[in-house]
Formats: C-alpha cells, structure tokens, sequence
C-alpha cells in the first residue's frame, strides 16, 4: 500500500472532449424523467435507452475495436460513466455488463469466447449479472459451496447465489463456483462460469427490497449442464480473477453518486440564500465529492495502466459510501422537509427513496468492514 | 524537478529537522543551522523566476517540498517563504534570500513608500528578516508590500497549539523594502489563498508521517498475547486513518497541480476542508491506538498531532471554507451543481 497510489491524474482532453455530446444526449433523451426515478441510480432499468447508448458507441469503451468495442480507454469510459450518473439515467440494464463482465471475458476470455458475447455487449444487447454471494456465503466469499463438477465434455452445476442484482433481466451471469476439492486451500478450488440463464434447471426467483423494489434475486442451480466453453479464465484460479475484477467494481464513480439526485433537488430546497450552516454542509460535501472524484481518477489511471489496485479501490468505495450514505441524513438535518413515499414535492420523494436505499450502499459489492481489512491488510496489519 | 525536489528535501529534512530540533524550536529557539541549511539549498527561492536567482517552479512541483515541510514538522517558515517569493516573482519584485514570512491578515496602509497598519498572525514574524503583505494604496488599490521586521514598531508575540509563532507585527510610517501593485487576476486574498495551499500539503505530509508511525506502533505493541494491530477494533481505525491520509493527499496534490501557475480557488478550498477534516479524524485515531504513550511530551506523536490542530485551522478554517464553496453552489442551484464540480473551477474566484 502506498498514499501514491492516488496521484493525482487530469483526464485526457479527447475524453474530456466527450463531457459536451453525453450531456447534450442526456438533455434530450431525459428531457421528462422525473427526479423520483433518477434517484434510482444505476438500479434504474431502461434496455431502450442501454442500446441508444450502444449505438452512439458509448459502451464497450475500453474494450478492442474487433469485439465491437471503441478503444476509447479507461477515462473516456469514466466521463461517460459519471455523466450518466450525474444525470440519474438509467442504465442498470448494461452496467455489470459494461462495468466488469466484459473486461473480464476481454482480460480472461478466449478468442470464441470474446467474439461471442462482448459485441452484444457493446450493442447495449446483453445483460450480466454477477453470481457471487450464497446463502451462507456473503462476506465469506471463499466459503462457497455452489459446484460445477465435470460431466463428460460439459460441467453440471448445482447450488444456489442468493442477491444477484440484475438476475432477473440478465441473459448471463459470470458465477463463482467450486471445481475443486474443499480440502484444498482457502482460495483454490474455484472458477469462473458463463452462466446462460435460459438453461433448463435455472430459477431465478426476485426478492424484495425493503421498499418494494425488485433489483436482486436468488438463482437455483438444479443439475444444469453447461458446455464446456462456459469456464471463463483458468480453472481453479476463479479467486485470483475475481480479486481482479473487483477493482473494477469499487472505484467507479458509482460508488460515491448514488445519492446524486438527492444532493441536487437537496440543493434546489434550500435555494440560493443558503444559512450559515446549510452553506457550511453544502460546501463540504462538495469538497468531499470533488475529493473522491480525484481519488476515483487516480484509480482509473491505475488501471488503464494495467495495475491491480485492489487497496486503492478499497478506500474510493469505503470513503464513496460513507458520503452518499450521509446525503439523506445531511438532508434531514438541514431542511424541514419530511421524505414522502407518494405526493410531496419531487424533495421529499427522492428522500424516501434514498433513506431506504442507503444501507445497501455499503453492503453491496463488498461490506464497510470487509473493505477495510482489505485496507488494513495494506498497512501490514494482517 | 518534482523528483529532485522531493528527494532532495527528505534527505536533507531528515537529517535536520529531527524531534530535538523541533522541540528546542517550541521552546523559541530558532534553528539557525537547518535554515541555512535549507537556504543553501536553494528552496526558499525555488519558486521565484530564473531573472531573479529561482528556480522558476510551478505548484505542482513545489509540491513535494511543502509537504516535506509538514512530514519532518519543520520548526521554519519553508512553506511560507515558497509562498512569500512566488508571491513577489508574480509582481515583478526580487525575492528574498533570508528568512521570509507573509501576512494573509493585514491592515495596512501604504503612501510614498512608507506604511502604517498592523499585520497578525504572521507565521515565525518575530525570527524574519521580512514579511509579505497586500497593502492598501489610496486611489490605486491593492499593492503587495515587502516589510522590514526590524522596522517593526512592535511585535506582540503570539503561540499556536503546536508552539509555533504566529505574531502580530505594528508598523507607523515604516520604509517598505519593497513594493509593487498587485497585477490584474490577483486577488487581494491572495495571501489567505496561497496560505491554506501549503498548509493542506503541510497536513497531508504529518498525515502521511503519523499513518506510518501509528501503524508501525501497532505491529509493535503487545496486549492480550498479541500486536494491537492483530485486533480488528484496532485494524478498522486505522484503515479509516489511511482513508482520510489518502484523502488528504489527493485532495492537497490537485489543488497544487491544479494551480500550477496560477491559483486555483476552488481546488484549494476543496483541500483546505478535506485536509482539516482529515487532520481532526487521523490526531483521533492515531491517539487512540497509542494509547498513554502517546500522550507524553517525549514521545514524537504529538509534534505531528498538535501541528494538525493548528494547521486545520490556519488561513481559514474548514468551516469557513465550506461555507465559501456552498454560497457558491447555492448561487448556481441543483442543476449547475455537477458542470461545476466537473470544471474545477468558479466563477470570479480565481487568484
């Protein structure tokens, strides 16, 4: 671990260059969708609007041009991203997609596999979703016991992943799943799978969210067969692949905007005469956010350079979650405005839903405590 | 440059300004052979043009130098004569070679060369040779001013929490060494600006320093048959601490970079408040973890922590800082929120 590993880095002008067409874009496309559903963040789905963004060729952005990609990097990918996201537009539909599974196909894939699923990717066509947590495996992520066993030419995969956000959408998950002997260390054992989730013997079933949403799901695995070309990567090394996808997964700006709308129509309450301490409150989250957003860069650089900066990536979505988790509550404490399920001003609906959402910031895609041993394991501590 | 800088001046700030150096500065000895040490060197002027004997350094790579000065908690006004000579390259004065500090609040005002007013909390103000100031000139505006500490009718002396001097200095109908009118695109905060710069890098450098010693204290430390550092209690406050390092580094790094050549209001007031919030949470924890050794004059801990809690505060506090920036995005509404963020920049702020 290293502070460095945040030094500071500007985003190339051709990336930067695209800030003025994605905004312009969203303007249009936007134009009426209400502030209570930009709220929703990239939980919101909308499979139009993901193939829209495929054919303004704003997916696929760092993958090559051969699988239907742009090339256009890491940062080209970023400026579109946190626009998106600025705007609350919908865009869970091709986002893990976008996001993870396709660099990991790119990074891990063989030529078939790459020619097969990442153009319909890049067309906004394809829908991922990630199979990692089971019943009794969430933070322990090693202690999986999902199986793929080998049958013939194929494998046969039984089990259960339980919070896939997505399944229900998804054409495909990339699932985590035990190949080799339990007896085996901690970390081996275990591969990657490109799940079709139209196979016979695949439920998936949603869950409800606390406030009546349908985003994650629990998927059975009951004797499906897989042919042999869905192992992804090498077998046995799933764990290895799945620590390098994870810096891809905390240290986009996703994980510091989820409270965007709210910060916005937040502001607008409060309007342009603000108190002393609204003014103060206001100012720092801002500075705090300007902060992330550096930090987030920084990572980006990173990984545009090939690193694995797994530590770094720890502290943008630890640090990211905390502030967007505090955005509803820095809302109660500076308006007397009260959140509204239904009618109330467009405020007090975006506070509903985001008071409700806030824990989940901080459990999904890695829990608070988790990230911070992986911080800690960076001091040399573990 | 930013390499040779940095190495350059870790080296020599390792050997020089050690915990004794430090402390027999609290105690009002000025350390008299790391100045000169740090003059011959040549970073008091590594800022000011080459016409005048600098080094012509941008921000970006003055960098390394200020938060050298904060990791090694240097008992001398390194950062601030970086600031005091960038400040008069940028209007055309020579700079100076011996000991220079500056004055972001001043009352000063200046005829025919000669100035009357006070200025306060001038960092090391009763050891310089001169100080920098913005002077009010009749009829003219701003003018930046170079003073004589000699030439001081008084000087009331004044502590930080660290023990650093922090004086106020009086003038009546004093000869100015030096003065200039502040060019168009200066600010006559320039002072206030510049100084909440270096001490966001001044913070970030005694973070890093107290990330490194707390944590190495917690490898080290036994309770319970086993290193603190084993336990996760202690484990999830210390990655917190290297959150708000990170932070603090990320966030002084931009607005330096970000003003390179010209200073970047937003950038800075993003770091000032980001590198004070982290100084509060990291003093926080890295007491906590040392327990009662921590706690002692003798042990080094608390020349890095009692530096943060003076610093945090200096040329503007978080608050003040935050309430400037949420005016600012009030003033622009929900919707002009995120173009401003994502410009780095607003409007009738620069320095």
């Amino acid at each position: 671990m290293a502070i460095n590993e945040f030094t500071y880095s500007r985003i190339p002008a051709e990336a930067e260059a695209l800030r003025a067409e994605v905004r312009q874009f969203l303007a249009q496309t936007l134009t009426d969708y209400p502030p209570a559903l930009r709220a929703q963040s990239w939980m919101g789905f909308d499979a139009g609007f993901s193939k829209a963004l495929g054919a303004k060729g704003w997916l696929g952005m760092a993958l090559p041009k051969e699988y239907g990609g742009t090339q256009a990097g890491f940062f080209a990918r970023y400026v579109i991203s946190e626009e998106l996201l600025a705007a609350g537009a919908p865009v869970s539909a091709h986002w893990i997609a976008d996001r993870q599974s396709g660099p990991l196909i790119n990074k891990f894939g063989t030529h078939a596999q790459r020619d097969r699923y990442l153009p319909a990717i890049c067309r906004g066509e394809s829908y991922f979703c990630i199979g990692m947590s089971e019943p009794g495996s969430g933070s322990d992520l090693a202690s999986i016991r999902s199986t793929a066993v080998r049958d013939g030419e194929g494998w046969r995969v039984n089990g259960q992943k339980v919070w896939t956000t997505n399944a229900h959408h998804s054409h495909y998950m990339i699932a985590l799943l035990r190949t080799g002997d339990k007896q085996t260390a901690r970390h081996e054992g275990m591969s990657q799978f490109i799940v079709d989730l139209r196979l016979p013997g695949i439920t998936v079933r949603p869950i409800r969210d606390l406030a009546g949403g349908e985003h994650f799901n629990e998927v059975f695995f009951d004797d499906v067969y897989l042919a042999d070309d869905a192992l992804i990567g090498s077998e046995g090394k799933g764990w290895e692949q799945v620590t390098a996808e994870l810096a891809f997964e905390r240290s986009g700006p996703e994980r510091f905007l989820s409270s965007m709308a709210l910060i916005k129509t937040m502001i607008d309450a409060i309007g342009t005469q603000p108190d002393a301490l609204q003014a103060a409150e206001i100012g720092r989250l801002t500075a705090r956010l300007a902060t992330l957003r550096n930090m987030s860069l920084a990572v980006t650089a990173q990984l545009a350079e090939g690193a694995h900066p797994a530590w770094a990536a720890s502290c943008v979505k630890d640090l990211g979650n905390a502030f967007e988790q505090e955005i509803p509550e820095l809302a109660q404490r500076l308006l007397d405005i009260e959140p509204r399920q239904r009618g109330g001003s467009d405020h007090a609906q975006v506070l509903a839903y985001l008071t409700q959402m806030a824990p989940s910031f901080s459990l999904r895609g890695g829990t608070r405590e988790i990230l911070r041993g992986i911080i800690a394991r960076g001091l040399g501590l573990r | 440059m930013r390499e040779l800088f940095g190495s350059t001046i870790e080296r020599l700030l390792a050997d020089g300004s050690d915990s004794e150096t430090v402390l027999a500065s609290e105690g009002g000895v000025w350390s008299a052979a790391l100045w000169e040490a740090i003059e011959d060197s040549g970073f008091t002027l590594a800022a000011a043009p080459e016409s005048l004997g600098g080094a012509d350094a941008g921000w970006a790579d003055l960098y390394v130098i200020a938060r050298a000065a904060g990791r090694h908690a240097v008992p001398l006004p390194l950062a601030e004569a970086l600031l005091g000579n960038w400040l008069l390259g940028r209007c055309g004065l020579e700079p100076q070679s011996t000991g220079l500090s500056f004055a972001a609040s001043a009352q000063l005002s200046l005829t025919a060369g000669r100035v009357s007013g006070v200025v306060r909390d001038v960092p090391w103000g009763r050891h310089v040779q001169s100080v920098v100031a913005v002077a009010d000139t009749k009829g003219v505006g701003p003018s930046l001013v170079v003073l004589a500490r000699e030439r001081a009718q008084a000087v009331e002396q004044s502590l930080n929490v660290a023990g650093e001097p922090r004086d106020a200095l009086f003038f009546t109908d004093a000869t100015v060494v030096d003065s200039a009118p502040l060019p168009n695109g200066l600010s006559s905060e320039v002072l206030q600006i510049g100084g909440a710069l270096i001490r966001s890098a001044q913070i970030a450098g005694a973070l890093s320093r107290l990330l490194d010693m707390t944590s190495e204290y917690a490898s080290q430390r036994n309770q319970f048959g086993k290193p603190i550092g084993a336990f996760q209690a202690i484990q999830q406050q210390l990655a917190v601490f290297a959150e708000q390092t990170a932070a603090a580094n990320s966030a002084a790094e931009a607005a330096f970079v970000q003003s390179d050549r010209a200073l970047n209001w937003f950038a800075i007031a993003v770091a000032k408040v980001c590198a004070a919030d982290a100084a509060t949470q990291g003093a926080n924890i890295a007491h906590a973890v040392h327990g009662a050794i921590g706690f002692t004059q003798e042990y080094a801990l608390q020349l890095y922590t009692r530096r943060l809690w003076a610093w945090r505060g200096e040329f503007g506090c978080a608050t003040r800082w935050s309430q400037q920036i949420g005016a600012q995005v009030c003033a622009v509404g929900g919707e002009g929120f995120w173009p401003l963020l994502t410009q780095d920049c607003l409007s009738g702020a620069s320095a």
